[in-house]
């Protein structure tokens, strides 16, 4: 099987079984993302497929052959930092790390959604295209990642401050 | 996890037929609940067939809006038609679940996933829906979550889905293919109370594959919505949800669709609710009368007594919202 793993091509041998997460960390040697909970309940192992997050503890790895994964690893380039992940240091962002990988490939897929105008929960009228990444919708945006040590308020800091000239105003058709 | 062969369908038809190789082949969507399940030793398919690259377009048909099964739940709820004419459905898509699993989840799978009874998931319990005849924890053990309509002594699990609610609401009819030809059927018949047989939570027949849902026009459509009441604000199951639409004249309810989440085996369609509401003025007095027509055979267990008179109140401050009655 062959993926697009932060840019490189990768070839790839596993047991159908194994999970993305699995393929990821035990095979080609990417810790970077987490195994929290392996169930789709903490976010940690958060990928981005073709620059969508996804869970990768609930994907089959063999589901994805051919596609473009980007990790963690995958977010600063040669001249550093990504300027999320330097907000991240910046605001506090994280206190043991382990949620960190997965909120901020989560943090990179929810500002996406939110220029192609996926709607959320809180919006007041789901026909209202228009999206202002306020405080409340980016704690509902967030939500599938969580935080055991409870650094919510500089991640969500941190996320504000790296998009904070965001908002997105299309009216659907 | 057992091992199991892999296969991606091009097309229905490819589907059917990769399907019918093995008595114990699953069709995979986003693998969100399946993988889960296989993991946990819950579900052990020896072949998957991954349907998740057959089409998926969400278009007009002359019987209403058409959405492929392969649809992702992000892309449903995002379709500028949905937010219009369905706001219900885009609203009980984005409350369920994270956006992760919504971007890999499908219309499909959604539909099929399965309960999240703990006894379920669980193979030290017993459970009737994963090995029948073994008994029910559930029903003497903690069943908080659990079902006050339709259960029956074998299974008080429930049906999990908010997205399969909206549809209930909606009318929505679902179009299965299988080796016997294509067929539709209405979601408030596409899954089954428990009985008996809580195994068989559906209407498909071995090897039949959801190929769309289609959303029959409903004219006061704009005017609805869904709410989840549940323990935390987001990514959490619904203790009790209600999907409602509604359409008033002159202070009067002159239709109205409702549909519980929640409280059932089932998307629970409340059809007493909504008998009891038509041609009644919209006021308060009137929807309580009709939460309490539609929960009069809710029956608790242990620990779920408090979902009859939230589902009740929920329906009540939900159809307020739609008709502008303060509370
Ligand atoms: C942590 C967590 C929280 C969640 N919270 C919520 C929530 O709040 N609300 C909610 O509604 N859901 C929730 N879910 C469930 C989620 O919505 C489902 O797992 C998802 O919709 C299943 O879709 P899928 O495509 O991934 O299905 P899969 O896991 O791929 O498949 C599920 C079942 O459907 C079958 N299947 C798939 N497609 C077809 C088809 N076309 N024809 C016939 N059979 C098919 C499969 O064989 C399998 O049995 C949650 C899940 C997790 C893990
Ligand atoms: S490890 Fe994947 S969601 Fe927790
Ligand atoms: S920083 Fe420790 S879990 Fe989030």
């Amino acid at each position: 099987m062959h993926f697009t793993i932060n840019g490189r091509g990768v070839d790839a041998d596993f047991d159908l079984r194994t999970s993305l997460l699995d393929l990821l960390r035990d095979h080609l040697g990417l810790t970077g993302s987490k195994k929290g909970c392996n169930q789709g309940a903490c976010g940690a192992c958060t990928v981005l497929v073709d620059g969508e997050r996804i869970n990768a503890c609930l994907a089959l790895a063999v589901q994805y052959d051919g596609r473009s994964i980007t990790t963690v690893e995958g977010l600063a380039d040669a001249t550093g930092l990504s300027p999320l992940q330097a907000a991240f240091v910046e605001h506090d962002g994280f206190q043991c790390g382990y949620c960190t990988p997965g909120q901020l490939c989560s943090a990179m897929g929810m500002i996406d959604e939110v220029r192609r105008g996926v709607p959320s929960v809180v919006a007041a009228d789901m026909a209202d295209g228009d999206i202002v990444l306020d405080h409340d919708e980016l704690r509902e945006r967030m939500s599938g990642n969580l935080c055991r040590c409870g650094a919510y308020n500089g991640i969500v800091n941190a996320i504000a401050d790296t998009f904070a000239a965001e908002t997105h105003s299309k009216e659907p058709a | 996890m057992t091992p199991f062969a892999y296969d991606r369908a091009g097309s229905s038809a490819d589907a059917i037929r990769l399907a019918q190789a093995t008595a114990a082949t699953h069709y995979l969507g986003g693998g969100t609940n399946l993988v889960d399940l296989m993991r946990e030793g819950v579900a052990t398919p020896d072949r998957l067939v991954d349907v998740t690259g057959l089409s998926a377009a969400i278009e007009p048909t002359p019987d209403g809006l058409r959405i492929d099964a392969a649809v992702r739940n992000t892309a449903l709820a995002s379709d500028p038609r949905v937010r219009r004419d369905y706001p219900l459905l885009a609203r009980a898509i984005v409350a369920g679940a994270s956006a992760q699993i919504r971007n890999m989840a499908t219309v499909g799978g959604n539909l099929l996933q399965r309960t999240r009874c703990a006894y379920f998931y669980d193979d030290a319990a017993a459970c009737n829906k994963r090995v029948p005849g073994a008994g029910c924890d559930a029903v003497d053990g903690f069943n908080r979550i659990h079902a006050i309509l339709g259960a029956s002594p074998a299974c008080v699990a429930t049906h999990p889905s908010d997205m399969a609610v909206a549809m209930a609401a909606l009318n929505a009819v679902v179009t299965i293919d299988g080796p016997d030809g294509s067929r539709d059927v209405p979601l408030t018949d596409f899954h089954r109370l428990p009985g008996g047989t809580p195994e068989i939570e559906t209407v498909l027949a071995r090897g039949e594959l959801i190929t769309a849902v289609t959303l029959p026009p409903l004219g006061f459509g704009a005017r609805s919505t869904y709410r989840k009441v549940r323990d935390r604000a987001s990514y959490a199951f619904a203790l009790v949800s209600v999907a409602a639409a509604v359409d008033v004249q002159g202070g009067t309810v002159a239709d109205v669709r409702l549909a519980l989440g929640g409280v059932a085996h089932k998307p629970w369609r409340a059809f007493a609710a909504e008998a009891a509401l038509r041609g009644q003025p919209a006021t308060a007095a009137s929807f309580r009368a009709a939460a309490e027509a539609e929960l009069a055979d809710a029956v608790p267990l242990r620990d779920n007594g408090f979902k009859i008179e939230l589902a009740k109140r929920t329906i009540v401050a939900v159809l307020e919202e739609l008709t502008g009655e303060a509370a």
